[in-house]
C-alpha cells in the first residue's frame, strides 16, 4: 500500500520494513533530515561512531556475527570518502551492507559544492551495486532493491546515495516486494548433472580433501552443518581458508587446519597431494594456491560457487557448481548417500596414514621460553580460558592474525570476523563493536597488533558510549611484525619504518579513554591478567608485551608451491633469507 | 582504449594459452552510469577493449546494446562474460563469436584532401569500394563507408598516401545470424 511520506522518513520506513534494529552512522550537513527522523523514533537504533570508517567495519562485524546485513549511514563528501577503506573490505570479503550516503541537493551535483564528491562514480568498483536517487518516488523502491542486492547471491556492500533535496521532498512509500528482479537474480541449486557428476568423482577418491572457504558461513549455520554431515559420511580431511574458519569445528577429528600462505603443514601437503579436491566457498585465492603452476597438480577439482566469475578464474576445475553452498551440499548428501557404492576405504585408511606423518611435523609448535611471552603461547592462553565461553573474536591484520588463525580454534560459525580480502589494519576494533552491539552477552575481542589498533583507535569511545565491553587483546611487539617479517625475507631485515616508535602507555591510554588498562610482561602474569580482563565489565586495552622479534610460521613464501613450505625452525638455519626466488619477490 | 592484458604476476606463470578475438553483445538498462561500470569492469580488471559501441535499441523497455570487441585468452574471455554478467543493469551477455559467426559492420567517415591526380585516384577508390561521398570541394572529400573492419582497414590504407588528413569511425555493430534474437 503506497503511502505519502517525506523521503527522510522513507529512509527510516524502510529499514524498520526490513527489520533492522541497529545502524551505524556519523552525522552531517547532507543528512540531517534522516538523523530528525531518527531522533523521533525508537524502532531503529542509531549507534554513533567516532569515523565513519568504524560505522562500516562495525557493521560488518554486526553482519558477519548476525548473518543480517549491517547498515551505514554517513554524510556526503568525507562522510562517503572516509566509508570508502570499509565497503571494499566488505566487498572483498562478501559481506552484505547497505551504506546510504547523504549528497548535496541535486541542482548542486557537479557543481563542486561543499562536502560534494562523486560517490556513485568513486564506489562504483567497491561495492556490489550503487544508487544515485533522484526522484523522491523511486527512494523506497531502490532502498528495498538495495537490501536485495546486498544479499542475493554472493553478498556484497550496496551504496543508495540520497541528495538532500530527495530527502525533504515528499512522494509515495512502497513496501518490499516479492516481485522477482527484473535482472539480477543468482542461481541458488546447482546442477543436478554436475553434483552427480562430482559424487560420482568423489567416490572414487583415494585422496580426496575438502577445501571449504568463507561462503560455508556466508550460506547460513545450516550450511556449516550440512558440512559436518558430508565430512561425517565421506570421512575426507577438511581444511578451510581464513575466510571459513569454524564452518567445521577445530575439534573435529577430520581438521587438518587453516591451509594456505600461514596454513598448517598438513593442510598444505594434502592440498598438494590430493587426487580430488573439493572446493566449497572458497575461490582459489593468491594467498591460498602458492605459485599457481604448481597448485595441487595431481587432483581433479570440483568447485562449489555461488558466483560464476568465481569459477576457472585463478584455478581450471574440472567440474563446477554454481548455486548456494547449503543447497548444493544438501543435494551432493541425497546423492551420495542414495548411490550403492561405497568409498574407496582401503586407499582413504592410506591417505589418513599419509596425513598423520605430515601432522607429526606439528607445523605450528614454537619454542616455549619463561622470560618473555610468546605471542603463540599468548593466543593459547588466550583460547584456553575463554574456549568454554559465549566468545567472539575479531582481529585487526598481520602477524597476530595469522597467529590467532593458527593458535585459537574455532568451533562454530559466525565466530571469527576477520579481513581476509583486503587486509584492512584497523578492522578489528570497530569490528569488535558491532559484534558486541548484536550480542550484548558475548565476551568480544579483538585480538590486535599495536600497529593496527592505532588506525581506528577512536572508536574506544564508541564502545564506551554505548557500555560495550569489547576486549582489545594486544600482541604488541613493537613492530609492524608481518611487514617486518617480509623485510626479512626480501630485503636483508632492512626495518624501514616499521618499528613502532612513541608507541601510547596503551594503560594509561586506555584510562583517559574511560576503559580499563591490563599489562602483562611475563608468562607468569599472563593467566591472571587474561581472567581480570574477562572479569572487567568495562572495555578492556589489554597490552600483552610479547617477544619482539618472533616471526610467523610455517610459512609459503610468495612464487613458491605448497610442498614448499617453510617450517619454524628455518630461522635458525639462517636460511629464510634464501627461502624467495628472484620471482617471488615481485608478488606480494 | 587499449589497457594492458590481464595478467597479474600470478596468472603470467601460467599463461599459455593463445589469445583470441570475441564480440560480445550485452543486453542492459539504459540508466545513468551504465557505461560507467562496465567500461570500469574492463579497465579494473585489466581486459582489452578493442572497440565499443553503445546506443538505446528498445527505446520503451529503456534497453541499450553494447557492443564489445576484446580480446584474451578463452579463460578470460569467459571471466570477462561472468564479470558481466554480474552486474546488476545487466540483462543479459552473449558471445557472439562463440554462438556463430557474427555479422559486424562499422561506419567511417574519411576526410582526404588532395589535388590532381590524387583525387581523381581517391575518388576512383572511393567507387571501387562503395564509399558514399558525402561532402566535398575542390580540394577534398569526405566519404562515408559501411563494411567489415578489413574493408575499411583496407580504404582508409589506400588513402594514406592520397592526402587522407582526418577518420571518424563508430566501432563495431555486431548482429548473430538467422531468425532467432540474441
Amino acid at each position: 500500500m503506497a503511502r505519502k511520506m517525506t523521503g527522510a522518513r522513507m529512509v527510516l520506513k524502510a529499514l524498520e520494513d526490513q527489520g533492522v534494529a541497529h545502524m551505524f552512522g556519523y552525522p552531517g550537513g547532507a543528512v540531517l533530515p534522516i538523523y530528525d527522523e531518527i531522533y523521533q523514533q525508537d524502532k531503529v537504533q542509531h549507534i554513533l561512531v567516532r569515523h565513519e570508517q568504524g560505522a562500516v567495519h562495525a557493521a560488518e562485524g554486526y553482519a558477519r556475527s548476525t548473518g543480517k546485513p549491517g547498515v551505514v549511514l554517513v554524510t556526503s563528501g568525507p562522510g562517503a570518502t572516509n566509508a570508502v577503506t570499509g565497503l571494499t573490505d566488505a566487498l572483498m570479503d562478501s559481506i552484505p551492507l547497505v551504506c546510504i550516503t547523504g549528497q548535496v541537493p541535486t541542482h548542486l551535483i557537479g557543481n563542486d559544492a561543499f562536502q560534494e564528491c562523486d560517490t556513485v562514480g568513486i564506489t562504483r568498483p567497491c561495492t556490489k551495486h550503487n544508487y544515485l536517487v533522484k526522484d523522491v518516488n523511486d527512494l523506497s523502491r531502490v532502498l528495498h532493491e538495495a537490501f536485495y542486492v546486498a544479499l542475493a547471491g554472493r553478498p556484497g556492500p550496496v551504496v543508495v546515495d540520497i541528495p538532500k533535496d530527495i530527502q525533504f521532498a515528499t512522494g509515495e512509500y512502497t513496501g518490499p516486494s516479492k516481485v522477482r528482479h527484473k535482472t539480477y537474480n543468482p542461481p541458488v541449486s546447482g546442477s543436478q548433472d554436475a553434483i552427480r557428476a562430482a559424487v560420482e568423482l568423489m567416490g572414487g577418491a583415494k585422496k580426496p580433501i575438502l577445501y571449504t572457504g568463507g561462503g560455508v558461513i556466508n550460506s547460513g549455520p545450516a550450511a556449516s552443518q550440512l558440512l559436518r554431515e558430508l565430512a561425517h559420511i565421506t570421512g575426507f580431511p577438511v581444511t578451510s581458508t581464513l575466510m571459513g574458519l569454524g564452518a567445521y569445528p577445530a575439534s573435529g577429528k577430520q581438521w587438518l587446519g587453516m591451509l594456505g600462505m600461514h596454513g598448517t603443514y598438513e593442510a598444505n601437503w594434502a592440498m598438494h597431494d590430493c587426487d580430488v579436491m573439493v572446493c566449497i566457498g572458497a575461490r582459489f585465492d593468491d594467498r591460498i594456491t602458492g605459485r599457481i603452476d604448481a597448485f595441487s597438480p595431481g587432483s581433479k577439482k570440483i568447485h562449489i560457487d555461488i558466483d560464476p566469475s568465481s569459477i576457472n578464474k585463478n584455478v581450471h576445475v574440472d567440474i563446477p557448481i554454481i548455486g548456494d553452498v547449503g543447497h548444493v551440499l544438501e543435494e551432493i548428501i541425497r546423492v551420495w548417500k542414495a548411490r550403492s557404492a561405497e568409498a574407496d576405504k582401503a586407499a582413504q585408511k592410506a591417505w589418513w596414514k599419509q596425513i598423520d606423518k605430515w601432522r607429526a611435523k606439528k607445523s605450528l609448535n614454537y619454542k616455549k621460553r619463561d622470560d618473555v611471552i610468546m605471542p603463540q603461547y599468548a593466543i593459547e592462553r588466550l583460547y584456553e580460558l575463554t574456549k568454554d565461553k559465549n566468545t567472539y573474536i575479531t582481529t585487526e591484520v598481520g602477524q597476530h592474525q595469522m597467529w590467532a588463525a593458527q593458535h585459537y580454534h574455532f568451533e562454530d560459525p559466525n565466530r571469527w570476523m576477520t579481513s581476509g580480502g583486503l587486509g584492512t589494519m584497523g578492522y578489528g576494533l570497530p569490528a569488535a563493536v558491532g559484534v558486541q552491539m548484536a550480542h550484548r552477552d558475548a565476551l568480544v575481542i579483538d585480538i590486535a597488533g599495536e600497529a593496527s589498533v592505532q588506525m581506528t583507535m577512536q572508536e574506544m569511545s564508541t564502545a564506551v558510549q554505548y557500555d560495550l565491553p569489547i576486549k582489545i587483546f594486544i600482541l604488541n611487539n613493537e613492530y609492524m611484525g608481518m611487514v617486518r617479517q617480509w623485510q626479512e625475507l626480501l630485503h636483508e631485515g632492512r626495518y624501514a619504518h616499521t618499528y613502532s616508535e612513541a608507541l601510547p602507555d596503551f594503560v594509561k591510554l586506555a584510562e583517559a579513554m574511560q576503559c580499563v588498562g591490563i599489562r602483562a610482561e611475563k608468562p607468569s602474569e599472563l593467566d591472571a591478567a587474561i581472567k581480570e580482563m574477562i572479569k572487567v565489565d568495562k572495555p578492556v586495552l589489554f597490552d600483552c608485551r610479547v617477544e619482539q622479534m618472533a616471526n610467523c610460521f610455517p610459512m609459503i613464501p610468495s612464487g613458491e608451491a605448497h610442498n614448499e613450505m617453510l617450517l619454524g625452525d628455518a630461522e635458525e638455519e639462517g636460511d629464510i633469507k634464501e627461502a624467495i626466488s628472484e620471482k617471488g619477490k615481485v608478488l606480494v | 582504449m587499449n589497457t594492458s592484458p590481464a595478467q597479474s604476476h600470478y596468472q603470467s606463470q601460467t599463461v599459455s594459452e593463445q589469445v583470441e578475438t570475441h564480440t560480445l553483445s550485452v543486453l542492459v538498462d539504459n540508466e545513468p552510469g551504465v557505461l560507467a561500470r562496465v567500461i570500469g569492469l574492463f579497465s579494473g580488471r585489466g581486459y582489452n577493449i578493442d572497440s565499443l559501441t553503445v546506443s538505446e535499441t528498445e527505446h520503451t523497455a529503456h534497453l541499450s546494446r553494447i557492443t564489445v570487441v576484446t580480446a584474451g585468452t578463452p579463460m578470460i574471455i569467459d571471466q570477462i562474460k561472468h564479470q558481466l554478467e554480474r552486474l546488476v543493469p545487466v540483462h543479459s551477455v552473449v558471445d557472439l563469436t562463440v554462438v556463430g559467426t557474427p555479422m559486424e559492420r562499422e561506419l567511417a567517415l574519411i576526410k582526404v584532401a588532395s589535388k590532381g591526380e590524387a583525387r581523381v585516384e581517391a575518388l576512383r577508390l572511393a567507387e571501387a569500394f562503395r564509399a558514399q561521398v558525402i561532402d566535398a570541394s575542390t580540394e577534398h572529400f569526405v566519404f562515408e563507408l559501411t563494411g567489415r573492419l578489413n574493408k575499411i582497414e583496407q580504404f582508409i590504407m589506400l588513402m594514406q598516401p592520397l592526402g587522407l588528413v582526418e577518420t571518424a569511425r563508430t566501432g563495431i555493430a555486431a548482429i548473430g545470424r538467422g531468425k532467432e534474437p540474441m
